[in-house]
């Protein structure tokens, strides 16, 4: 990845603490920050935010994002000045991403269920014009209640696109839960899976980073609230 | 025109037709359907010439507008096609977060709206999803009446990347009326002062006829948003506007008044008033219902006409 300025793992909480203003964070927030950050320290390829041939990463749970800003500030893709305005009138940073604000965000988001359904056209879109880029979208496991993602995760399948893959970050959000884990409802349709700790940056990158040409994938990130 | 010997060309065989030209003309072009209309363009030719640019996903119509916007994100045109209710009002918020508020353009172009779907029932009548799409901006919609003018419409908007609404709806006009997409075109003319219908798509041509011999003004668009401002300010022959519309009565009052803000006007809205109707039936059973056919749009005139004989008080040219 090719960055005006970098920032390490550890300036995080401080980043955060920039928008939030003081050091607590929601768990929305935290419960994704070490998936996104292994996503743009390890696994995605992405030159600068308009190449062509980048890898796309969604953030389909929009909710909770200082953790997305963060990242994305630590790794030059976002004017670390932008944290200090969080949320204010004329700040591009708000409670929920605005991809017509910040160039480096591929989606606007935080209606829940819209996420996996856009990368799977942006996936297929990307399969036509020639370019095998990858895309990850990261979803939460109380998103997955939304009928919507149950109808793209069986598209997904049956497109089989190989390209694609999923990260659901458990916190245990999911009000009613899910009976035989959450990967079983990905597989049942023809996707590949992994459970891991959503903590590990290792075990994280490892699963993130393994090629799965014929079908989806879906990585489980299991953290604690 | 003509396809298949002398049939006319209905709007959904031009629809099909100049679907394929479209994709064979521009790379860009994607059809993504959810069942509804893949029979249709595979009779056309589509998916045996474009097999990987039609998306079929099944019946997810949530997931039909996310694939569309995705698409739209990687820069391809998706042509999004379904029934009017399920294609507009089921994925409503699709169609405001995963479209509109992305900044992506899609062109949706439905079949059955209103109350084409007339023996279906009420869950197959969408008379609302012009007013509907029109609540989100950067919409265009249209409402063609013939299959020349599906042709018209669809050459003007899918070249583009903008965003826009094709409704495909019965019944089909014996002849096009309007001069383009886009346009308000004067159809009769009434004397100075008289009131001035506005008929929009399907109920153009049975307006001229409900006119006929009376004292107004009619014009006519396939497009009622945006509204033809200088052809419609052009076209008022008094302070009176009777708007004609097969959906939703009262969906363009509002546009149209922006337009003619300056100007004394008393507006009067014609269309589907009660779209709880609880009948079957034909869809020429339900126009009548609705005052929709020649007899009720008359009927309708002819109050206006009454009406614009009291005088509007204040108001003055």
């Amino acid at each position: 990845m090719t960055t005006t300025q970098t920032l390490g793992y550890d300036s995080l909480w401080d980043l955060m603490a920039r928008m939030t203003g003081d050091e607590k964070h929601d768990s929305a927030s935290t419960s994704t920050l070490d998936v996104i950050w292994t996503l743009y320290d390890r696994v995605l390829d992405i030159p600068t935010h308009d190449h062509p041939d980048r890898d796309r990463f969604y953030l389909s749970k929009g909710h909770g994002p200082t953790a997305y800003y963060a990242t994305l500030a630590a790794k030059g893709l976002l004017d670390l000045e932008a944290l200090d305005g969080f949320a204010s009138f004329d700040s591009p940073l708000g409670h929920h991403p605005d991809r017509r604000l910040i160039d480096a965000v591929e989606i606007s988001s935080g209606s829940l269920g819209h996420g996996l359904a856009l990368a799977i056209g942006a996936t297929v879109g990307r399969v036509l014009r020639g370019n095998d880029g990858r895309s990850f979208v990261l979803m939460g496991d109380g998103e997955l209640d939304e009928g919507s993602v149950h109808e793209a995760i069986a598209l997904a399948g049956r497109l089989e696109l190989g390209r694609l893959t999923a990260v659901v970050v458990d916190n245990r959000s999911s009000l009613l839960g899910w009976d035989g884990g959450i990967a079983s409802r990905f597989t049942v349709e023809g996707w590949e899976a992994a459970v891991v700790d959503g903590r590990d940056h290792d075990a994280l990158a490892a699963a993130l980073s393994k090629p799965h040409p014929d079908r989806p994938k879906v990585v489980v990130a299991e953290v604690r609230r | 025109m003509t396809l298949l010997g002398t049939r006319p060309l209905t709007q959904r065989d031009a629809f099909n037709q100049t679907l394929l030209e479209l994709m064979d003309e521009d790379p860009r072009v994607v059809a993504v359907l959810a069942v509804i209309g893949h029979s249709r363009l595979a009779e056309a030719g589509s998916l045996e010439r474009h097999p990987g640019r039609v998306v079929d996903v099944g019946i997810r119509e949530q997931t039909q507008i996310g694939v569309a916007g995705g698409l739209a994100l990687e820069g391809l045109r998706p042509i999004v096609h379904g029934y009017a209710p399920f294609l507009i009002e089921r994925p409503f918020e699709q169609i405001k977060l995963s479209l509109t508020h992305q900044g992506l353009g899609a062109v949706l172009v439905s079949v059955g709206g209103s109350y084409d779907a007339s023996k279906e029932g009420r869950t197959h009548l969408s008379p609302e999803d012009v007013s509907l799409v029109s609540t989100l901006p950067g919409w265009e919609v249209h409402a063609p009446t013939t299959g020349a003018e599906v042709v018209d419409v669809l050459r003007s908007v899918v070249p583009g990347t903008g965003s826009a609404y094709i409704r495909l709806s019965g019944p089909e006009a014996t002849q096009s009326l309007v001069e383009a997409p886009g346009t308000v075109t004067e159809l009769q003319r009434g004397g100075n002062g008289s009131p001035t219908v506005l008929a929009l798509g399907p109920a153009i041509e049975p307006t001229l006829r409900a006119a006929e011999g009376l004292d107004v003004t009619v014009l006519g668009t396939i497009t009622p948003n945006p509204i033809d401002a200088a052809g419609l300010r052009a076209g008022l022959s008094g302070h009176d506007l009777l708007l004609v519309e097969p959906w939703l009565a009262g969906t363009s009052t509002s546009r149209v008044a922006d337009v003619l803000a300056d100007r004394p006007m008393r507006y009067h809205a014609h269309g589907v008033t009660d779209p709880e109707m609880s009948h079957y039936g034909s869809p020429a059973e339900h126009a009548a219902f609705h005052g929709l056919d020649e007899p009720g749009i008359r009927h309708r005139i002819e109050e206006v006409l009454a009406i614009s004989k009291i005088g509007c008080g204040g108001l003055h040219r």
